[in-house]
């Protein structure tokens, strides 16, 4: 029997502390609509995503409705364009994107990821095509994501992608100049990332994924801030044990509507995602999460050992409550979708030196940073050359997604509306790595990674 | 509550006034639903009460008793929310 103690919690966490399925993620593979005709190609894709998404929305909104739970996006992941299109005959990919966005806007989804290619250890002539391609593909789209893999443990760097990945970063922002280089937020490079994460803008179905699967991503900073309130001064013991039970409760309201969509859908269920996504909403932020343990403003010393043990205790909680977890799993940290780093980053407080250091022990990367429009190609290069080094070295996926915007600079602000939030113009140190940069090659695996 | 059954859990959170379990016990009736146990507590005037349900036919993600209960809650003042036993049963069992 469950008790009232029980059921009144649970109406709290859905009414006052912003508990929420983020995300359902149908992704469908495109590995069959690959076609020598581009327009026959980009055919197949669109029927094949309206033939498996079309109900997608329709069953989100009835599982909503069963059990009284806000879920906020379902959106559609697809097998990396580049190897689709590699067959295709053009050299310009934009159709392909073109025809992603209108599938979306058909299936009524609000983000499709997969305008992606994986260059870990090296260029297809494919994936040069759709890596140049990207400034166009993201002014000419609303709803398509795109994503690059760049770097992973077992293959090291490519820096000949990570030197071209600046460069089209640039060069999208100059595209998409006019909404605030709103393209690179909807573009991230990755070391190793993974092949059935459900969050965007880096979700895309991964080669060695089935044919259609649908993966499901939590959200829920605010639940374990307000448990952690319930423990004021307890030592760190007490707070991982409470983030962990907090967890597992989120995690299995997770499991039930992946269960619940994959059997309506008649579509397998893969993964549980459960990530501390925040959004822009006061009362469900990662940052006033981690102040809650005792730092005066996120971005002091301690920011890190507290996210550390954070991230750690999502972890072990939700893996007890769920034996499907996969995705990036973990705390986000994007600046402009979270009111706690937005308000840290504009006194100073957060720098991207130290959400540098945070990446190391959370699931993502350098997320949702706007910097100046100055910035140099070969400096943003430098910047996810750092990142890629994290993830490599340390055998975990790291990301950046970096927006360099035009005409901006430290002080101003830049607005993306909605979830995306809003992004206070970062300082970033300036001093060249041109050099390093544009020697290209690649940077070989860690010794640690030969373990056959 | 067992998952096999058909139950939902409906909250009704706050102020007293005459007229809550009335007014959700017609409606229910209207949509043939049984009440299997009300629990109520009063704190400061603020309202709590909730009510397990046999839905019987109705399905919750087909039907509109959603939100004519939210409707309803929103004439008499006070918060009403129904979900089926699942949610419970899944978060708070092991």
């Amino acid at each position: 029997m469950i008790n009232e103690h029980e059921i009144l919690e649970t109406m709290e966490m859905f009414s006052n502390q912003h508990l929420d399925i983020r995300t359902i993620t149908m992704g469908i593979s495109l590995m069959d609509c690959a076609d020598g005709d581009i327009e026959v190609s980009c055919n197949k894709i669109y029927d094949k995503i309206c033939r498996y998404a079309g109900r997608l929305v329709e069953v989100g909104e009835e599982i909503s409705r069963k059990y009284n739970i806000p879920i906020i996006h379902k959106r559609i992941s697809v097998t990396p364009v580049s190897i689709v299109a590699a067959a295709c005959g053009s050299s310009d990919y934009t159709p392909f994107a073109k025809t992603l966005d209108r599938a979306a806007k058909a299936c009524g989804v609000n983000f499709i990821g997969g305008f992606s290619a994986l260059v870990h250890k090296g260029y297809t002539n494919a994936d040069k095509n759709l890596i140049e391609s990207i400034p166009e593909a993201l002014a000419v789209t609303d709803f398509v994501c795109s994503s690059v893999n760049l770097a992973s443990t077992r293959t090291g760097i490519n820096m000949d992608a990570v030197r071209d990945m600046g460069r089209i970063i640039k060069a999208t922002a100059e595209r998409t100049a006019d909404t605030g280089a709103l393209g690179c937020a909807k573009l991230v490079v990755f070391a190793n990332a993974p092949e059935d994460n459900p969050f965007m803008a880096g979700a895309f179905l991964g080669p060695g994924e089935p044919e259609c699967v649908i993966n499901v991503g939590i959200s829920g900073p605010g639940v374990v801030k307000h448990a952690l309130e319930k423990v004021k001064g307890a030592d760190l013991g007490v707070v991982a044990e409470t983030i962990k039970k907090a967890a597992f409760k989120i995690t299995r309201v997770g499991e039930l509507v992946a269960n619940e969509a994959s059997e309506r859908l008649g579509v397998p269920f893969g993964i549980i995602d459960l990530s501390l996504a925040p959004t822009p909403a006061v009362g469900d932020s990662v940052a006033r999460l981690l102040e809650e343990f005792g730092l005066e403003e996120c971005g002091t010393w301690g920011t890190t050992a507290a996210l550390a043990m954070l991230n750690d205790a999502v972890k072990k909680g939700g893996i007890m409550a769920s034996s499907s977890v996969g995705g990036l799993s973990g705390a986000f940290i994007p600046v402009s979708e979270d009111e706690g780093m937005i308000a840290a980053a504009k006194t100073g407080g957060l720098k991207l030196e130290k959400l540098e250091a945070m990446t190391c022990v959370c699931s993502v990367g350098l997320d949702m940073i706007a910097v100046p429009g100055d910035t140099t190609a070969e400096t943003i290069s430098g910047i996810i050359a750092d990142e890629m080094a994290l993830g490599t070295f340390n055998n975990k996926t790291t990301a950046v997604r970096i927006i360099p915007v035009p005409g901006k600079s430290v002080g101003d602000e830049v607005e993306f509306g909605g979830l995306l939030g809003t992004a206070p113009i970062m300082a970033v140190n300036n001093k060249s790595c041109a050099d390093f940069i544009n020697r290209g090659g690649r940077i070989p695996a860690p010794i640690h990674s030969f373990k056959n | 509550m067992n998952d096999d059954k058909n139950t939902a859990v409906i909250t009704v959170l706050g102020r007293d006034r005459v007229g809550i379990i009335a007014g959700v016990a017609n409606l229910l009736a209207e949509y043939g639903i049984n009440i299997i146990n009300i629990s109520q507590t009063i704190m400061d005037d603020l309202f709590t009460m909730i009510m397990l349900v046999e839905l019987g036919d109705v399905e919750l993600e087909k039907s509109d008793l959603s939100d004519k209960l939210s409707a309803l809650g929103d004439k008499l003042g006070v918060k009403i929310t129904i979900q089926h036993t699942g949610l419970f049963n899944a978060m708070h069992r092991i």
